[in-house]
């Protein structure tokens, strides 16, 4: 078995004095796909948001390839970890062509060759280099994703944490993202923890995960159990049929 | 070369750029009012270039023998009460009217920005103690407070300049607040910070940029504002000093002769009036063009 990518310990995260996420722990070994589904408001999203310190108000252990994590984002953890959001129209900035947006990471840690290196990410994602100096409002959705994508890989980590990718985008273009995913883990061995709450996604992408509710992980299960419907908890199984069971991907 | 500006695949930073700057200016173009402000303003930076070319007369050669002449082909805006021609006085007047206008928009401007976004950024204490400072200034009436600073400082166009910035800058700190406060949370800043980014380059780089236009909009809107707090400051005797040719001072001179010879005072306000109100004019065009939701839509 290869080495930990995350370990999460007895985590604990609030916003202000609210309690959000209650005790979780779990550990994704490196090059594992990883997902955290459940309800709307069940803290998976703040659990990603504590890992990448948007969220520092937690209690616990979060260590990520084996070194602890501090609470603020810092520059040495940027090169290790990068996030993908949700809303590929909110997570671009309006003013900024794609080169400018893929050439800061760069440029914030001093790393040279930025030409050739945004060209070849473009190429990797999927982009025609036509895009590179489009403006985000230039582009459609599933670009646009590409382009986050893109940007999170800029600095080549190897943990990714994807914060449901696809649920913005429509059905085609989520299986096209889903697709690039797929073959960007296969080609650079990346770890993937995905927070969705679409269980097909979940089958397609992932190799184990945590089914999530009220703040607690309430089972962590092979992705097997869930092509099977062979899944312990009760609200796991309500998730389950509650999806129709059809867990062909998108 | 249009074609090449509205690319829809531009090659280069600099084409990407030109065409964002060149569908701006299209749009701005097809706003009559917008127009008719650029011309008015270029006028004036035409005329306070060309000052020595344009004006027939030296702006301080006094002539007492043909003092008080109401307008006429000689002297086409009369000539005032040491027969100096109104009309060159007012040409060269564009000059300090130019330079108050943007020595405040320089000062005042940038200070206001960074003092917003920093407070708006970063919230808590920051802002409490920020703002509370804003609001210290903007509680004080502009004209009040630009005369208390000019009285301390001392008379005279730099001090005036000074006393105005001073006045001016907390406007835009509150507008780069609330504009920053919107996108604070926003995810393409949260990916920045996740990329390591300093506060320092996430304001500079990335805040920034965003409030810059509603600032540009403003500023173009406060300069009438500027010009008349500069004319009412030279009308009190406090801003440009004799025999500089500044119009507010000008018509403060023509006061004792307004019901007689009412072309030494009136002249110099028609300036006034004109510029004002092709900076109003621009400004209203640009907050059309640069509004960030309409930026969006192009």
């Amino acid at each position: 078995m290869s080495a930990t990518a995350i370990h999460l310990e007895n985590l604990s995260i609030s916003y202000g004095k609210t309690p959000v996420v209650h005790d979780v722990a779990f550990s994704v070994a490196e090059g594992e796909s990883f997902a955290l589904v459940g309800e709307s408001g069940s803290g998976k999203s703040t659990i990603l948001r504590a890992i990448s310190g948007l969220a520092p108000e937690w209690t616990g252990a979060i260590a990520i390839l084996g070194k602890p994590r501090g609470h603020a984002p810092d520059r040495d953890f940027a090169k290790v970890c990068q996030m993908v959001f949700q809303d590929p129209y909110g997570s671009l900035h309006p003013r900024k062509t794609v080169d400018d947006c893929l050439a800061e990471p760069l440029a914030i840690h001093g790393i040279g060759g930025r030409d050739a290196r945004v060209r070849d990410m473009l190429a990797a994602v999927g982009l025609d280099q036509r895009f590179r100096f489009r403006f985000p409002h230039q582009l459609s959705g599933g670009q646009r994703q590409r382009v986050a994508i893109a940007r999170a890989l800029m600095l080549s980590p190897r943990v990714l944490l994807l914060d449901e990718p696809t649920s913005a985008l429509d059905v085609s273009v989520q299986a096209e993202i889903l697709n690039l995913l797929k073959k960007l883990r296969r080609e650079q061995g990346l770890t993937y923890l995905m927070v969705t709450h679409n269980l097909p996604v979940v089958s397609f992408l992932c190799d184990r995960l945590a089914v999530m509710r009220h703040g607690r992980v309430v089972e962590i299960a092979d992705v097997s159990a869930l092509k099977t419907g062979r899944l312990a908890d009760p609200y796991s199984r309500e998730l389950y049929a509650a999806s129709g069971g059809a867990l062909q991907p998108a | 070369m249009i074609a090449w500006l509205l690319d829809d695949s531009p090659t280069s930073r600099l084409q990407a750029g030109l065409g964002r700057a060149w569908r701006v200016w299209t749009a701005l173009l097809r706003n009559p009012l917008a127009v008719v402000g650029g011309l008015i303003i270029l006028v004036l930076v035409a005329m306070a270039v060309f000052a020595p070319l344009i004006a027939p007369q030296s702006p301080v050669g006094q002539d007492l023998a043909n003092r008080l002449m109401p307008p006429s082909a000689a002297h086409w805006m009369g000539t005032d009460e040491l027969g100096r021609d109104i009309y060159s006085r007012v040409v060269y007047g564009a000059r300090i009217t130019l330079l108050i206008v943007a020595m405040v928009a320089v000062i005042a401007a940038p200070v206001g920005l960074v003092v917003g976004a920093v407070s708006g950024y970063f919230g808590g204490w920051a802002d409490r103690i920020l703002m509370g400072i804003t609001d210290i200034f903007l509680s004080m009436p502009k004209l009040i407070l630009a005369l208390a600073f000019v009285a301390a400082l001392g008379p005279g166009i730099e001090n005036a300049i000074i006393a105005i910035a001073i006045t001016a800058w907390p406007v835009y700190a509150r507008i780069a607040r609330a504009e920053t406060i919107t996108f604070r949370d926003a995810e393409f800043i949260a990916a920045v910070r996740l990329q390591g980014a300093s506060s320092v380059r996430v304001i500079l780089r990335h805040v920034l940029p965003l409030c810059a236009s509603s600032t540009i909009v403003r500023v173009t809107l406060d300069m009438a504002g500027i010009i008349l707090t500069a004319a009412g400051l030279g009308f009190l005797g406090l801003g440009a000093q004799p025999p500089l040719p500044e119009w507010g001072a000008m018509i403060s001179r023509g006061r004792n002769f307004i019901l007689d010879q009412w072309w030494v005072a009136t002249m110099p306000g028609f300036a006034i009036i004109l510029v004002s109100l092709g900076f109003c004019f621009l400004g209203d065009g640009l907050r059309d063009v640069l509004d960030p939701k309409q930026g969006e839509k192009q």
